[in-house]
């Protein structure tokens, strides 16, 4: 195992730092808060000529994915970052990119979607594309973001996945806070990720493919039942991926990660960084004696069912706190629990809390206060509830 | 490898242009003969052709899975980026070709088509993008005056009084009102780039400008008035026809601007007035009807009359002071 080397930086500066070790052949990139630092940073490993990627300063960022799209079909390794707007404004071509099959990594520093508009961090932008076909990993700190790029670009490439990534983290929070970040040599990571072996490159023009034809009815079907597939192969790789990259780093990575979960009783699921403050009240829970554990969702696509299922079965209550709304429905993490929890033996409790949007600070207290009516067992498994909200 | 007539003509005999038999064109459509005179002149050039297509009648009349009519590499991204979508092809030959990852002495062309309302309309800021960038593609616009994959609507390349759905000639308007954008001078306007005119019509002034193009250390953009056989509502075979009757009318002038260098490449000596382009086609018989039409025709006759003299008089003053 590599040694030691910690370096004090930001999410932002995590994400960028491991683009770097990776060295892709093309990022295409545009700036928008809180992204912004990890285009900066990472313009300036390419200024500074530390690295051979070619950069495409483009004009939006629906030509940012476009131009990804364009070069991972020509045969090349390809990122790009964003945020809400930006991702909005390249969502057809998200679409497109996981659905052409193209095995792109792009870092999403989870920021509030218009209107009104709003710099902060929740995760509907996350949220609005959860189901265009791109895998999606939620980090709780710096460390995870720059664990999870690098790993996300061999979960990508592997060839019975070649599926984009998305790697989310929380927008400022993450993204602008200082902490120390474990990183690997640069020829391990090198090592680690390997070369791009492109699958129908547009640049072998002896072997000619056409990308993007008119698919309609009479298979447009079938390939999106392919594409089905993909994400389950996708689920299926993860650990031996994880595994890997245990060996060359030390750290450890699941779908979801279960804290102090053994004899829990009244069990928290969350995405992002709320799960460190999350880990904080359950200690202090803990110490006063009090059965209750967290279950921390690393992976929301593709969602880890089977998962979800084997360690919340016959808890005695379960609360989802959501840091995206589902106007008209409910909250996307929640009604996906609920739902993967239909077939367990023993339901346990539900209720739902929606927290943080546009960057609302989530408090001890307000987790304090969902775990005190979860072990009250004073729940409604059709009602939604808000933390820190005025009402 | 120089241009021989020769040349040219194996490649389209032996049917290697690229863009293969079989595709739904409309017989008589011009788009596609805009494509093959495009990859003839690459070919011909030694170039290996990358293809990008924006969503139109041509994309998805040439790959219908699961059938394709392109033999060389080709990429369907989506309607309004075509260019960003051929500067990521272009950025990744340039990285791959720096790591040694792809053969050094491969001659590539990196060619984007798209149709007007993927130029002028909802892909301008894609082509402005990569023109601004300075990626080395040629982007070439067929220009058929209308979404015609959607089935005739208004682009902002319709000239006025041509009867679309979305502008239909009516009781109260007559149809379009607007001018077409002048796309060339949009791109002419960025800095290091070569932009000129064709139609497959004159021939040799088409494929000259294409090999111009494709040996420009830059990006160039090529337009090519390609008429639609079904909503410009003419014979299928008419189509080249009009696009000559349409460079002796003025209405579209053979010109190429080459970093800010003007060139009026045909200057016919006598010219037709524009009414004979517009009385030729369908798609302007309601306008025909109407009682402003001679107004309105009257006025496109003053516009493309100004627009030559003004070309002109851009090659006078521009000439030999290239902006780089
Ligand atoms: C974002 C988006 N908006 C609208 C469309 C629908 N659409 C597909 S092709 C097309 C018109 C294409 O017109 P043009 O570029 O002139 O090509 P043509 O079909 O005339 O050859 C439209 C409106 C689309 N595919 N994508
Ligand atoms: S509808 Fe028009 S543009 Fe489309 S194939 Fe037919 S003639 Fe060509
Ligand atoms: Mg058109």
């Amino acid at each position: 195992m590599a040694k030691k080397n910690l370096m004090a930086i930001t999410g932002a500066e995590a994400a960028a730092y491991a683009m770097k070790q990776i060295e892709p052949d093309v990022v295409a990139a545009y700036p928008i808060t809180p992204q912004t630092p990890i285009v900066e940073y990472f313009a300036k490993y390419v200024a500074d000529g530390e690295v051979r990627t070619e950069m495409i300063p483009v004009e939006s960022e629906h030509s940012a994915m476009s131009a990804v799209v364009g070069a991972a079909a020509a045969g090349a390794r390809a990122m790009t970052a964003t945020s809400a707007q930006g991702l909005a404004l390249m969502s057809e071509i998200v679409y497109i990119a996981s659905s052409l099959r193209l095995p792109i990594v792009m870092g999403l520093v989870n920021r509030a979607l218009s209107a009104p508009i709003n710099i902060h961090c929740d995760h509907s932008d996350a949220m609005m594309v959860r189901d265009s076909g791109w895998i999606q990993l939620f980090c709780e700190d710096a460390q995870e973001v720059y664990d999870l790029t690098i790993l996300a670009v061999r979960l990508a490439e592997h060839e019975d996945v070649r599926l984009p990534v998305m790697v989310n983290q929380d927008g400022f929070i993450i993204s602008h806070g200082v902490e120390p970040v474990e990183v690997l040599p640069d020829d391990v990571v090198k090592k680690f990720v390997g070369e791009l072996k492109p699958i129908y490159p547009l640049l072998d023009t002896d072997h000619p493919v056409t990308y993007g034809a008119l698919d309609l009815y009479d298979y447009y079907f079938e390939h999106k039942r392919q594409q089905i597939e993909a994400m389950k192969h996708a689920y299926k790789v993860f650990p031996q991926i994880a595994e890997e990259f245990y060996k060359i780093s030390g750290r450890k990575y699941d779908y979801v990660e279960p804290y102090r979960m053994e004899d829990a009783e009244y069990v928290m699921v969350a995405l992002g960084s709320s799960n460190g403050t999350i880990k904080d009240v359950v200690d202090e829970l803990r110490g006063e004696g009090k059965k209750v554990g967290l279950l921390k969702i690393r992976m929301f696509r593709p969602f880890p069912k089977a998962e979800i299922q084997r360690y919340l079965t016959a808890r005695k209550a379960v609360v989802v706190l959501d840091r995206a709304a589902s106007f008209g429905a409910e909250a996307p993490l929640y009604e996906a629990v609920k739902s993967a929890l239909y077939e367990v033996a023993v339901r346990p409790l539900m209720g739902s809390f929606v927290y943080g949007l546009g960057g609302r600070d989530l408090k001890p207290e307000h987790v304090e206060y969902a775990f005190k009516r979860a072990m009250a067992l004073d729940l409604v498994a059709d009602k939604e509830e808000y933390l820190g909200l005025r009402e | 490898m120089p241009l021989t007539m020769k040349k040219l003509a194996e490649i389209f005999t032996n049917r290697e242009t690229g863009l293969t038999q079989g595709h739904r064109m409309c017989p008589g459509c011009v788009a596609p003969m805009t494509v093959k005179m495009v990859l003839m002149v690459a070919k011909a050039l030694g170039y290996e052709p990358v293809i990008g297509f924006a969503t139109g009648c041509m994309e998805v009349s040439s790959t219908i899975f699961p059938y394709t009519s392109w033999s060389v590499p080709y990429i369907h991204n989506a309607f309004e980026n075509v260019a960003a979508t051929i500067s990521g092809v272009e950025t990744a030959y340039r990285a791959l070709k720096k790591a040694g990852k792809v053969p050094s002495d491969k001659k590539y062309a990196f060619i984007a088509f798209g149709g007007d309302g993927g130029t002028y309309d909802i892909g301008l800021q894609s082509l402005s993008g990569a023109l601004e960038r300075g990626h080395k593609m040629l982007y070439v616009l067929y220009d058929n005056e209308g979404y015609m994959n959607t089935g005739n609507q208004r682009s902002g390349s319709t000239p006025p009084g041509a009867d679309t759905t979305t502008a239909p000639v009516g009781k109260a308007v007559a149809g379009k009102l607007q001018l077409k954008k002048n796309i060339v001078e949009i791109v002419a306007a960025h800095e290091n780039v070569y932009a000129a005119t064709v139609t497959p019509g004159e021939p040799m002034d088409f494929i000259n400008k294409v090999e111009k193009a494709l040996q420009f250390d830059g990006p160039a953009f090529i337009a090519s008035l390609s008429p639609c056989v079904r909503y410009w509502r003419i014979d299928e075979n008419k189509s080249v026809d009009i696009t000559k009757l349409a460079v002796q009318t003025k209405y579209w002038p053979l010109y190429e601007v080459e970093r800010g260098v003007y060139r009026v490449t045909r200057k016919p000596t006598s010219f037709k007035p524009v009414a004979e382009f517009v009385k030729a086609q369908g798609r302007f018989r309601l306008l025909l009807q109407r009682p402003d039409a001679e107004q309105i025709i009257s006025e496109l006759q003053n516009y493309v009359d100004r627009r030559w003299e003004r070309l002109l008089a851009f090659e006078e003053a521009t000439k030999n002071k290239p902006v780089r």
